[in-house]
């Protein structure tokens, strides 16, 4: 049988690139200095959801909440093989915590019809881990985290074998389920050149509006709104109109959104700077090693 | 996070330096094919913004997933299995895996069998940058010759029964025509092909040296007419690998471990003719070899590419006598001529492309679509005839100059590692070993020369140099014009000399000329680069801007690279051509004596 698939992605600052620029003054990330990109664990849910697809069937519907620049993630999940692609924007997310993020994610997953909803198990940025577990929460689906593998998929059945560290454990559940994905579950795919081909010009109307309007510095908003309509309906014709949505559309409540609806409090940002102070020498013997490994773990230096 | 594609600042200008509009105009035939496929693109522009996007795809996927795998399927290889199959080293399924999905395995193929339909540059450039990353998956992602022989050739219903699965990257093809007995020699070839009474065809005998002998689809060179002896009693067959099909072995070789050369026994095997009997040879594997010896071109330069920047990094980061060993002259020069030996190729690699795809172009043109005002069908005629003569003499040249190439840079890339080159710890020495093959296989280099030879003394060299020395040039280049002029003087006075004192000398003198020529050509595209419409900035290795590296225009670099090159290579010229008009004819009368005697066992 085939199954949907709804991948929630995100889009993030390359903190791999990390430069002296990377840091705000105030301890927050400077957006600005790194490139944005994909989510890396993110693209393992993809692919993952590409698979499925590919094996079993049905559609891959992928969505993010951001801001208009997220587009781009979205174009390549197009590129890459997803057959929709959603962007969640509105001024009024702004400032959403991982709390509020779920929320709105799940009013939007709700909006569609799926059978396994699949996150990345965390974003680089902030690297909580805890919009996934959150997201089911809020759907009131069962969660599988950690996923590094898809045992199997039988009619409503899924099995997945996830990492838990020291080991594995394989979990049987029903659907619909929500999968975090970590990034030893797969390679994923690069772009079809075909689709990159042709979704090079797929946009959201919000891209439709900021193009128009630095084409047309002295169009009036009343133009540039028949013109953004005009250019969506192209667009929509020829399939390269990606979705987008807002809290209204969603109907989500506005106290669970945006600043009133995330309880997190930064309270106080530090900067660690991990210094060695004494040093300690291991006899290369099986017993001396066991005893470091031993010791490491007791005081949680490795789990 | 490497790109292959976007990493490489001489691609990346030669890119927007070549006229990449004019062949996509010809091959996407005015853009009438983007109102049938929604991929296909409207205008040039969206069409090179095609070739820019899924080149960048192909460069990622070879510096993050391809590179990293190369050294374990050097070391692993391929197997022949009990049972009579054989099995990819697991690196080379794993990336073929990769581009199916990519969707790129028939880039050449038309949009109607769900091809991408680029032009043979595009193409080229994607071989360079997979075979940068690993030589050997480049037999495999680059015997896309093998379909285009079917579209070229084949019946309507041989094309629809292969064309979509090989785009879609679900089988992979063989060219199967060396045989114990044939092998540059190919006229000779005997495997026999035979009809049943009901006219079906069948092929029976042993092929050798087939690369990916294992592929689902072969292509079988096969003596149809066994009356007649010499190419014109053969014809090209396809058949699937079934089960009358047996490899008998696989080849324990010196490089490309990663691509399984099998032998392989046709027993009574039923097969389809492509095309015409005794068309076999002349034109079909002819046309079939052409574009081969682009695909092993392109996979010189990209093995070139990969040994230079080892040298390079370690050039700098290796400290002997107190500092990096590139304070030495003698490192230093190497290192220099490396990287000029690699572009040269790659300016005679891209423009060899970009004159196939003009013929390519112009042919199909005249064929489907001719002017109906007589004048330009006239104009349209005598530019396709050029074009063609130019090609046959530039894909020639580029093979040959690309695979010695690549040998002699992979050979410098272990000197200037010195102990450790010589050491499986670096990649040198399997660059080295993957290099060796590509001035043996698809002609070897003295057959390049014959070929390109001929180009060389007929007029058409004449004619291409002209044209090259009226090309577009800015002033700072104009006393390397006279150089090249000059060269081109007496080389040609050599090419007469030769001409008169009979074909045999011609051969003789063959590499000597072919050498100069390419001299000159390179000579004259590097003026071309420095004189580009297009220029970008590129980093130097000079850091005393703060640490960060200094910038340069590369118009202006290329500018120096050329007056190194041109003024470094004109008293060769000389050299080259006194040789020639000494009519030392030793060769032949003396080989006996000096060759000495067969030695024998005692």
């Amino acid at each position: 049988m085939a199954y949907n698939c709804v991948v929630s992605i995100k889009q993030v600052p390359d903190t791999k690139r990390i430069t002296g620029e990377a840091m705000n003054d105030d301890g927050t990330v400077n957006r600005g200095s790194l490139p944005a990109i994909f989510n890396p664990e993110d693209l393992n849910a993809l692919e993952l959801a590409l698979d499925i697809k590919d094996k079993y069937g049905g559609k891959v519907t992928v969505i993010t909440m951001g801001l208009p620049a997220a587009s781009a993630i979205l174009r390549e999940s197009l590129y890459r093989g997803a057959d929709e692609a959603i962007l969640i924007t509105d001024r009024r997310c702004a400032a959403s915590d991982t709390l509020a993020t779920s929320y709105i994610l799940s009013c939007a997953v709700k909006k569609l019809d799926c059978d396994i909803v699949l996150c990345g198990r965390q974003a680089i940025d902030g690297d909580t881990a805890q919009v996934g577990p959150q997201l089911a929460e809020k759907l009131g689906i069962s969660q599988i985290t950690y996923v590094e593998e898809l045992i199997s998929l039988e009619k409503k059945t899924i099995t997945a074998r996830r990492n838990i560290g020291n080991g594995w454990q394989e979990v049987k559940c029903n659907l619909p389920v929500l999968l975090t994905v970590v990034d030893e579950a797969n390679e994923p795919r690069v772009s079809v050149a075909k689709r990159l081909m042709k979704y090079k010009k797929a946009r959201t109307p919000v891209e439709i509006q900021m193009q128009l309007k630095q084409d047309n510095p002295h169009a009036s908003d009343e133009e540039l709104k028949q013109l953004a309509k005009a250019k969506a309906e192209e667009l929509q014709e020829k399939g390269l109109l990606i979705k987008q949505w807002d809290i209204d559309y969603l109907g989500a409540d506005l106290q669970w959104c945006g600043r009133d609806g995330s309880p997190t409090k930064v309270h106080r940002i530090q900067s660690v700077i991990l210094t060695a102070r004494e040093s300690k020498t291991v006899e290369p013997s099986e017993q001396c090693i066991a005893d470091m490994v031993h010791e490491l773990i007791s005081d949680k230096t490795i789990s | 996070m490497a790109n292959f594609y976007k990493d490489n600042d001489d691609i990346q200008f030669l890119f927007r330096h070549m006229d990449m509009a004019g062949a996509a105009n010809l091959i996407e035939e005015g853009f009438k094919f983007a109102k049938d496929f929604d991929y296909a693109p409207a205008d040039a522009a969206e069409a090179i913004e095609n070739y820019d996007l899924v080149l960048d795809s192909i460069g990622k996927l070879s510096g993050d997933f391809i590179a990293p795998r190369s050294e374990d399927i050097d070391r692993q290889g391929s197997t022949l299995n009990e049972d009579g199959t054989v099995s990819y080293a697991d690196g080379i399924k794993e990336s073929l895996d990769m581009l199916a999905k990519a969707h790129v395995m028939g880039s050449t193929l038309p949009h109607r069998f769900g091809g991408l339909n680029f032009p043979n540059l595009a193409h080229s450039i994607s071989i360079e940058i997979v075979s940068r990353a690993d030589a050997s998956l480049m037999n495999l992602f680059g015997l896309q010759g093998i379909a285009e022989t079917i579209n070229a050739f084949a019946s309507e219903e041989i094309k629809q029964k292969y064309l979509h699965d090989f785009a879609a990257g679900k089988i992979t093809g063989a060219m199967v025509l060396t045989e114990p007995d044939a092998g540059s020699d190919l006229q000779s070839c005997k495997l026999r092909a035979f009809q049943d009474d009901s006219g079906n065809w069948y092929l029976h005998g042993v092929k050798r040296f087939i690369t990916n002998g294992c592929g689902e689809v072969l292509l079988v060179l096969s003596r149809s007419e066994p009356d007649r002896s010499g190419g014109l009693g053969l014809s090209l067959f396809v058949c699937d690998r079934g089960p009358t099909v047996h490899v008998r072995r696989i080849e324990d070789k010196l490089g490309i471990h990663g691509s399984p050369t099998c032998e392989l026994f046709f027993d009574n095997t039923p097969c389809e003719l492509i095309g015409e009997r005794k068309r076999g040879l002349a034109p079909y594997v002819m046309t079939l070899m052409n574009g081969a010896r682009l695909g092993i071109s392109a996979q010189g330069l990209g093995i070139g590419e990969a040994a230079f920047r080892v040298a390079r990094d370690y050039a700098a980061s290796r400290k002997q006598f107190g500092g990096p060993i590139e304070k030495l002259p003698a490192v230093r020069d190497m290192v220099i001529d490396m990287k000029i030996d690699v572009e040269a190729s790659r300016a005679l690699l891209y423009e060899t492309n970009r004159v196939v795809d003009y013929d390519v172009g112009y042919t199909k043109k005249l064929e489907f679509d001719p002017p109906a005002d007589k004048e330009e069908l006239k104009k349209l005629k005598e530019v396709s005839r050029r074009y063609g003569r130019y090609a046959g003499m530039l894909t020639p040249m580029t093979k040959y100059l690309s695979s010695e190439m690549c040998n002699r840079v992979a050979y410098n890339s272990i000197q200037v590692l010195g102990g450790s080159g010589f050491m499986r710890d670096y990649p040198c020495e399997r660059y080295a070993r993957d290099a060796r093959i590509t001035t043996i296989y698809e002609g070897t280099s003295q057959l390049q020369v014959v070929a390109a030879v001929r180009g060389v003394c007929s007029g058409t060299a004449e004619k291409y140099f002209e044209e090259l020395a009226a090309g577009h040039y800015e002033p700072q280049v104009k006393d390397l014009l006279d150089i090249l002029k000059q060269n081109t003087e007496i080389l040609l006075k050599a090419a007469a000399f030769v001409k008169e004192t009979g074909a045999d000398y011609m051969d003789l003198c063959g590499r000597a000329l072919v050498d100069s020529a390419i001299y000159i050509i390179c000579g004259y595209l590097f003026c071309g680069q420095a004189s580009s419409k297009f220029d970008m900035e590129v980093d130097t290795a000079d850091g005393k801007n703060n640490g960060k590296p200094q910038k340069v225009s590369m118009k202006k670099r290329k500018g120096m690279l050329a007056r190194r090159y041109i003024t470094k290579n004109s008293p060769l010229i000389k050299s080259l051509v006194d040789m020639i008009h000494s009519g030392d004819k030793s060769t032949f009368e003396q080989y006996e004596t000096l060759a000495g005697p067969v030695p024998q066992e005692k």
